[in-house]
Formats: C-alpha cells, structure tokens, sequence
C-alpha cells in the first residue's frame, strides 16, 4: 500500500481573509433560494411508490374473478409476528371451482402486529397474497384495524396470472380418462 | 386636525410618536423570527411554514392562500403560543436577576431607534427635515453607548441561571461584545472626520451622515463627491463596521454564544416561553437597529440611489409644493416615501444577515478572538490612521 502526498498549497492572502470563499457560498446559497424546492408537499403530492414495495398484504383475484386462496395456511404458518389467522373451508362440490376443494372461510390479518416482511407472499403457492402500494392506514379502533377476508379481496384487486393452474388441472382431469 | 395634534402637550407627543415608532420596529423585530424561518428554509431548498390559516380567512380569494404559503399566519400561532406557554422559574436560580435580566436585554435594544432617523420631508423652506424622535447631537453614540448595555442583559442572564451552559454563554457573550466593541466605534471614525470639515459645526449626528450623502450629479467634478456614499468611499470601514455588527447582534458566524449544537442555548438555555421571547426580540430588534445605522451611515439612508437625493425624487414625483405653501398632505407623503425607500434598504440588510447565517459556519471561540483582536482592530486602527491623515491634507482650507 503506497503512501500518497497530498499537496496542500499555502493559501493566498486574499484567500486567508476568507472573503472569496465566503462569497462564493452566498452565491451558492442565492442559487438555492431562486431555484426549486426539493420538498414533496405531502398530502397533496404523494411519494412515487417502486414495484416491490412492501405495503399493506392483500389477497388477489385472478383475471376470471376466482379467489384465488386456498387457506393452504403456510403464510400463517410463517408470519413472523403471527399476525394472520386463517380457518380453512371447503369448497361446496357445485360450485363452478370445486376441483380447488379449498378455500378460507375466515382469513384475518392483524395490521398491528404485521411488520410487512412480505414473507407470507414469498411463501405462497397459489400466489394469492401480495404486499401492494398502500402505505398510510389508520383507525379508531384496535378491532378497525384488523382486516377481514373481504378487506383483503378489497384492497388486492386483480392480479394477472400468467398460469392458470387450476383450468390447466381441470382441464387435464377432463382430457385424462380420453387418453387412457 | 393635524394643527391639533401639535399642539397637545410635547409630552403626549413624544408619547405618542414613540408608541408609533415601536409599533414599527416591534412588528419588525417580531416578523424576523417568521422570517428568518421562511429565508432559511428557501435558501435551503425547502418550503418553511406554510399550513397555518386561520379557518375563515382560506375563502379570501387571492389574499388566503398566498399569505398561507408566505406562513404569515405561523407568526401569530408563535406569538400566541409564547404568550400562553407555561413561563418555567426554575428552583435553582437567583429569582431577581433571572427575571429583569429579558427586561434589561429588550430596552436598550428598543431605545436605541429614538437616536435614529428614519426617514425625512422637506419643511416650507424646503430643508430637508429628518424623522426621529429625538435629533440629538450625539446620534451615533448614543446608540453605541446604549446598544452596549445590552451586554449586561446577556452576563445577568448567565449568571443568574446558576447552570453551566448559561455561563458559559454569558462568559463567551462578554468576551465577545466587548471585543468588538471597539473596532465597531472606531470604524465609523473616518466618516465622522470627513463630516464634521473644519469650519462647520460639529456633530456626530446620524442626519449629517445622511445629509453628506445627499448630493446630486455635477458632472466628473469634486462636487460630485456629495452624492457617494460613503461605502464607496470609505469600504473598509463599512467592511469593519459590518463584520463588527454581525458580532455585536451575535449573528452567525458569530454566534458561538447561542451556538445550539455545543451549547443549548448559551445564556438563554433556562429561560421559557415569555422571557425567551423577550431575548429573541431583543436580538431582531438589535439586528433592525443596527442595519438602520449601518445603512444610513453607509447606504445614503433614505437616498434611493447614490446621486439620486430623496429631494430629486420627490421633484419628478410631483411631490414639491410651490414655494411658500406648506402642504401637510405632501409633507406626509414624502415622509411615507422615505420611510419606504429607508426600509427596503433596512430589509435588505436583515435578508442579507439571514443569508449570511445559513451559509457560513459558526467560528470557534478562539477564532472569534483572534478576529476580534488581532485582525480587526489592527485593521479598524490603520483605517483610521490612514483617512485621517488623507482627511486632513483634503479638507487643509
């Protein structure tokens, strides 16, 4: 590791009077004041949200309307603060989705104990749960404060699914006594 | 009417012009705390306050919204606050010298301004005649003698607090103020020689500063001399008096004796809201004053521009009465200009402190001596010592 000497010249004397130094800040400091504001004025600007950010999980639908949940239970099972509850139901066998078998009949999310880990969406398998853009939520009350299956199908939306697993597995049930 | 209000008792008068005088300068003084936030927050890419409204005042059109973003509004929520706030006596302290100690810091700094000429109209022989409220002899100091008490306030406050960060911020404040006390007088030194010529009577009254830098252009020729001002003229010692102003308001980058970061809040660390305030006034009100002199001792005072007398300017403006008729709605027309002109320049100066303070960082204690002893006062020395010898070979009739 060599050794390099930095060269400190002597300072001027106009420059030991700090004076030039001191006038190009203000010069610097004038620019600032005539130019534009860095601050975002929030509530009436809203930051820019990237596309992994950890928001708020919600449950999804996929582009034909379908929950698409199954209460399998592994993000319970891997919620580190163990903020989700789930009671796992049957689907009833004429619904037009019976070949699924499973779905939640009760699925809460506690927001005052998620700490937005975003493991559960990690884990899923049905790629049912995301961590979405919402950021700021707030109520009166504890009991506000957990959200119930339909608030998560609420806030989830739509996601496309570029698999179709399900109609894929249908549909191979159908096809398969044909090719025996 | 106006012949009625002069002739109440000169008493009530005097009263009565010192009421409107603070009812200037404390605006001021007071709307320097906004904006120095405002300035501070532009200069550093921000926006400063801008909330707070008074509920009903969003619907006035054009007028709401603006003064909202200008937080004009923030100075009355400051205000009240510091007024309702809880005021905290603590145990430890000497309870007398605690509490007259804001008391002693705010009056010098506001009774400084009854020395100092704000303004000027022309009378029926049309003389100039300035606006104050006592045209004493010994205008400037006057106000150097009682701008200096304001030391005292700062050491009582110190000391008074018993605590360690207090005094020593008021140990600091002392040594401070009082070094550059001196290079302050002595830079103004030059301009006194220069004004008070051998043959005329003398004075170190600020008017006469103001009245020789009111002359108009007479081509390239000595008697265009009348009209510089006397920065031009003298630059080293506005440079001294200026760096000496910043030290004595304690504005940065001489502000080590409040310096929030290493010492809370210097000698004012145990004061609360009231008596706080009363300190933070005092040190807007000084900073006021103190550009008031600067400028008119420097920046023509109430002259627009150099070579451009107020007289001039109230001739193109129509506002000369014909000769022999005394008009007192001129008279107070031309008082109400310069006044303006005065305090946009006063304004300025204030921006301009502001400006300072967000750029430049603060100087150590031992900088601040050294600066103090070793470089100004020898400079303010030389400066005089050099304009008084070229001062007496160019005024030798």
């Amino acid at each position: 590791m060599s050794v390099i000497q930095v060269q400190r010249k002597p300072l001027s004397f106009a420059e030991r009077t700090y004076l030039p130094q001191v006038f190009g800040g203000l010069m610097i400091t004038l620019r600032h004041f005539f130019g534009r504001r860095v601050t975002l004025e929030y509530p009436e600007q809203r930051p820019e949200i990237s596309a992994g950010y950890r928001g708020v999980p919600t449950l999804v639908k996929d582009p034909n309307g379908r929950e698409k949940c199954v209460s399998c239970q592994l993000c319970e099972f891997v919620c580190p603060p163990k903020a989700i509850r789930i009671v796992p139901g049957e689907i009833p066998a004429e619904a037009p989705n019976a070949h699924v078998e499973k779905a939640p009949r009760e699925f809460e999310i506690n927001m005052l104990r998620c700490i937005y880990c975003g493991l559960c969406e990690e884990v899923c398998p049905e790629q049912a749960i995301f961590l979405q853009n919402v950021y700021s939520l707030c109520g009166y009350s504890r009991a506000e404060l957990v959200n119930n299956k339909e608030k998560l199908y609420e806030l989830g939306g739509t996601m496309p699914d570029p698999h179709f697993k399900w109609d894929k597995k249908k549909a191979a049930a159908e096809h398969a006594p044909a090719h025996q | 009417m106006i012949c009625s209000f002069l002739s109440l008792p000169p008493v009530v008068l005097a009263l009565l012009k010192g009421l409107a005088v603070i009812c200037v300068i404390f605006p001021i003084a007071g709307a320097c705390s906004m904006a120095e936030r405002k300035v501070s927050a532009w200069l550093q890419g921000r926006f400063g306050p801008n909330r707070v409204i008074v509920p009903w005042f969003e619907w006035v059109p054009f007028l709401g919204r603006g003064l909202q973003r200008l937080g004009v509004f923030n100075l009355l929520a400051d205000g009240g606050k510091l007024l309702f706030k809880e005021d905290p006596l603590p145990g430890h302290v000497n309870k007398f010298y605690f509490m007259i100690a804001p008391a002693i810091a705010i009056i010098p700094a506001f009774t400084t301004v009854a020395v100092v000429p704000f303004g000027a109209y022309l009378d029926q022989a049309g003389q100039v005649v300035p606006l104050m409220l006592a045209n004493v002899d010994v205008g400037v100091l006057a106000v150097f003698a009682i701008a200096s008490l304001g030391i005292y306030s700062m050491i009582l406050a110190g000391w008074a607090s018993n605590s360690k960060y207090p005094f020593l911020g008021s140990v600091r404040a002392s040594a401070q103020l009082v070094s550059y006390e001196l290079s302050l007088t002595l830079s103004v030194l030059p301009l006194f020689l220069w004004v008070n010529a051998p043959g005329t009577e003398g004075s170190l009254s600020l008017v006469r500063a103001v009245a020789f830098q009111s002359g108009t252009w007479h081509g390239f020729s000595a008697a265009s001399w009348g009209g510089v001002w006397f920065v031009f003229l003298m630059p080293v010692s506005a440079f001294v008096f200026l760096i000496a102003l910043f030290a004595e308001t304690n504005r940065l980058p001489f502000d080590m004796i409040e310096s929030e970061a290493d010492l809370v809040g210097g000698f004012h660390t145990e004061y609360g809201s009231f008596k706080w305030s009363l300190f933070f006034v005092a040190e807007y009100a000084h900073m006021t004053v103190g550009s008031g002199v600067f400028v008119l001792l420097f920046f023509g005072g109430w002259n627009p521009l150099p070579w451009l007398p107020i007289g001039t300017l109230f001739g193109w403006l129509g506002l000369v009465p014909s000769t022999g008729h005394f008009s007192y709605a001129i008279a107070i027309t031309q008082g109400v200009l310069s006044i303006a002109v005065f305090l946009a320049k006063v304004l300025f100066m204030i921006f301009f402190f502001m400006w300072v303070r967000w750029t430049v960082p603060r100087f150590r204690y031992d900088q601040v001596m050294r600066i103090g002893w070793r470089r100004l006062l020898p400079l303010a020395i030389a400066n005089v010592v050099v304009y008084a010898i070229v001062i007496a070979l160019l005024q030798r009739s």
